[in-house]
């Protein structure tokens, strides 16, 4: 069969298990469509989470990224797992004992603050849509690339999935479909990767391949990559280029930012027990890990199949996939010297995205209308490639390409439906039945958390259709954000019984306003400042969240010391959240 | 056991954050220590074909975590029933 009939195949059977396990788990009541009934098994819960947790950038560019960045990478990897240690000691236990629905909830009860709630909310709504955008915008490509659809048909396509099984199911929908989805990515992910280990290396687990020495040579995986990196000029790929605090905060940014997400931690309200939180924690990142551990190996062997196959051969003679992904516009080669042959060393070919032209030069290359660096390197390769492209670099069948676009839409899809849940469980829950309208039925509030969800579907599409030009930048807002507010916050309400509503709303306050003026000044107001020797402590945007942190902590334990302590009904509520069983559910309303 | 409910939850507590603090200092030294702060010293050490450094901070620091969930939930679980703190 052709590879694609195949991908509309298996796109279309996983589109159509997803909406079939919608219309079988919808929801009924309030309780089902924020946690599902607080009934999902611990293995369930942590495969949703995982799926809920990588995107369409740790699915499609999360390998290429390390692949390009070597060491550098590994601020990813760290970051996006450690958070899990994080969750499942300090948060994940006490906020499924403390038994409500969203994360804006427990900042209010537990700071016995409206305002703080109100605070809360315009986080949890800022930073998920700043995330979902990105998921949009991802689930369109996919589409484009894989389906030859036009990215924006692919963009509706995808809202209308989202639409129904979120609208439709609530959390419960969600979870179950996640599971799926899961089950369809990793399988998707660890194909393609175990081909390519053997392929380069013999041996089929590719966090061994890793390790391994290269196919009819001794010398080791790494060991080739930096020799080969060093004859083109490029930096050592075990050793990195950023500065080791820069590493640090990032990292720690990262980590941070992933505990205090509200569309993680509002997984943990799920389970049926705090035991079964614990154990949840512990699932999603044995899941989580899987792929990230197999991301920088396949970093690696594509990184080696690009250095050994490329640089010096003739346009000509190159691999096809170089001239397939040329055609798709991510792959461009701007014959510089005009001797025919691909030049490919350290530095950028020309600035900026390759502006194609409608012609072809003289050895039958796409043309690009973009002025020259100095550099001498010729090629420009997009990092997504490192994965899209693993299946044609391996010639493996056409159904492995079938998968990764079907791995590749059910990574956005879940991360979306997960971020627009929580967006439209903070409208219906902690706005409207909170402020405006406290004595709401429960139809009339599920049916308000319902048309939230279908408005934020629609806002998240037309942020896919038409993306605001600073999408990229503001992912660092995400986490850094999560960081700065969130996290302390939350872990300051279970391990302090001396904080008080003061010294959060001061904490948020200042973390908040630190973090987002820091990365305002030098993404949107001076961009051209934005280099180390300008940054504090050299520690740039991405890392910033680190020291927002810090400075939430100081701000909050400083203004709680001079004002007075909690009521005594907090300080109740403190020690029955710190225990798995004990004086029944958390105080009322 | 003799122990008031009180008491039970304030010792309960008490270990529980011995048992966190102990994980999490483990937590920084697989990733902030091995894979950030000194990865060149141990990058001079081979580990089965990797430099040690850069395999804490691409594939160590992992597992790391992964084990100290584990040992974090099997701690918990006993925890919990010592001091007859657990769900029903």
């Amino acid at each position: 069969m052709e590879t694609q009939t195949l991908i509309y195949l298996m796109v279309g059977a996983t589109f159509s298990l997803y909406i079939a396990i919608a219309i079988w788990t919808r929801a009924g009541s309030t309780s089902e469509y924020y946690v599902a009934s607080k009934g999902v098994h611990p293995i369930a819960n942590g495969m949703a989470t995982g799926a809920d947790w990588m995107s369409a950038a740790s699915f499609i560019s999360m390998a290429g990224i390390i692949s390009f960045t070597g060491y550098d990478g590994s601020v990813y990897l760290m970051g996006w797992t450690g958070g899990y240690v994080l969750l499942a000691m300090c948060l994940a236990p006490y906020l499924r004992k403390f038994g409500r629905y969203t994360v804006p909830e427990f900042v209010g009860t537990r700071y016995y603050s409206q305002t703080a709630r109100v605070v809360a909310v315009i986080c949890v709504i800022f930073i998920s849509f700043t995330y979902v955008a990105g998921q949009m915008r991802g689930v369109g490509i996919v589409f484009s690339r894989y389906l030859e659809i036009d990215i924006n048909m692919g963009v509706i396509i995808g809202m209308a999935i989202v639409f129904f099984y979120s609208v439709l199911g609530g959390m419960k929908g969600i979870t179950y479909t996640q599971v799926a989805q899961y089950c369809v990515m990793i399988f998707a992910y660890m194909v393609p990767a175990i081909y390519i280990s053997i392929l380069i290396t013999g041996n089929p687990i590719p966090q061994f391949g890793f390790g391994d020495t290269v196919t009819g040579t001794d010398t080791s995986v790494l060991d080739r990559l930096n020799g080969l990196g060093a004859e083109l000029g490029f930096t050592s790929y075990t050793d990195g280029t950023k500065s080791t605090i820069d590493v640090f905060a990032i990292t720690m940014a990262l980590m941070v930012g992933t505990a205090g997400l509200p569309h993680v931690i509002v997984r943990f309200f799920t389970t049926p027990t705090v035991r079964d939180a614990r154990k949840s924690a512990g699932y999603a990142l044995l899941f989580i890990a899987i792929l990230y551990t197999t991301a920088p190996a396949v970093a690696a062997f594509a990184r080696i199949n690009l250095l050994t196959n490329v640089p010096g051969v003739a346009y000509e003679e190159a691999p096809q996939w170089i001239k397939t992904w040329e055609n798709a516009g991510l792959i461009a080669w701007q014959d510089k010297n005009g001797d025919g042959v691909i030049q490919y060393g350290a530095g950028a070919p020309f600035a900026g995205a390759p502006q194609f032209t409608n012609e072809r030069g003289a050895n039958g290359e796409r043309l690009i209308s973009n002025a020259p660096t100095e550099a001498e390197t010729e090629l420009y390769v997009d990092r997504d490639i490192m994965v899209l492209a693993n299946p044609e670099i391996a010639n493996l069948p056409g159904w492995v390409v079938a998968l990764i676009a079907a791995g590749g839409l059910a990574a956005a899809l879940s991360t979306a439906a997960g971020l627009l849940l929580v967006i439209s469980t903070s409208i219906s829950h902690d706005l409207l039945k909170s402020n405006f309208k406290k004595d709401i039925s429960e139809k009339g509030e599920l049916l308000a958390a319902r048309i939230a969800a279908g408005v934020a579907v629609i806002v998240a599409g037309l942020f896919g259709i038409y993306p605001p030009a600073f999408v990229a930048q503001v992912v660092a807002f995400a986490f850094g954000l999560a960081a700065a507010s969130f996290f302390p916050v939350i872990v300051m309400g279970i391990f302090s019984k001396r904080m008080n509503k003061e010294g959060a709303i001061a904490g948020m306050a200042v973390g908040l306003v630190f973090t987002f003026s820091y990365i305002v000044f030098f993404k949107f107001i001076s961009p051209e400042l934005d280099t180390a020797e300008h940054w504090w402590f050299g520690i740039s945007p991405e890392g910033i969240g680190t020291l927002g942190m810090i400075f939430n902590f100081i701000a909050s334990v400083a203004v709680a010391s001079v004002t007075k302590a909690p009521p005594e009904e907090i300080q109740h509520l403190i020690e029955d959240i710190r225990v798995p069983r004990g004086a029944g559910g958390a105080i009322a309303h | 056991m003799s122990l008031s409910k009180e008491d039970a939850a304030r010792a309960y507590w008490k270990e529980n954050l011995r048992l966190m603090i102990t994980l999490l200092v483990i937590w920084f030294v697989v990733s902030f220590c091995a894979g950030i702060l000194f990865v060149d010293a141990l990058n001079h050490i081979q580990f089965f074909g990797f430099p040690l450094g850069f395999w804490f901070a691409q594939q160590g620091a992992i597992y790391g975590f992964l084990v100290l969930i584990l040992i974090y939930v099997l701690k918990m679980n006993k925890l919990d029933r010592k001091y007859d703190l657990h769900e029903e």
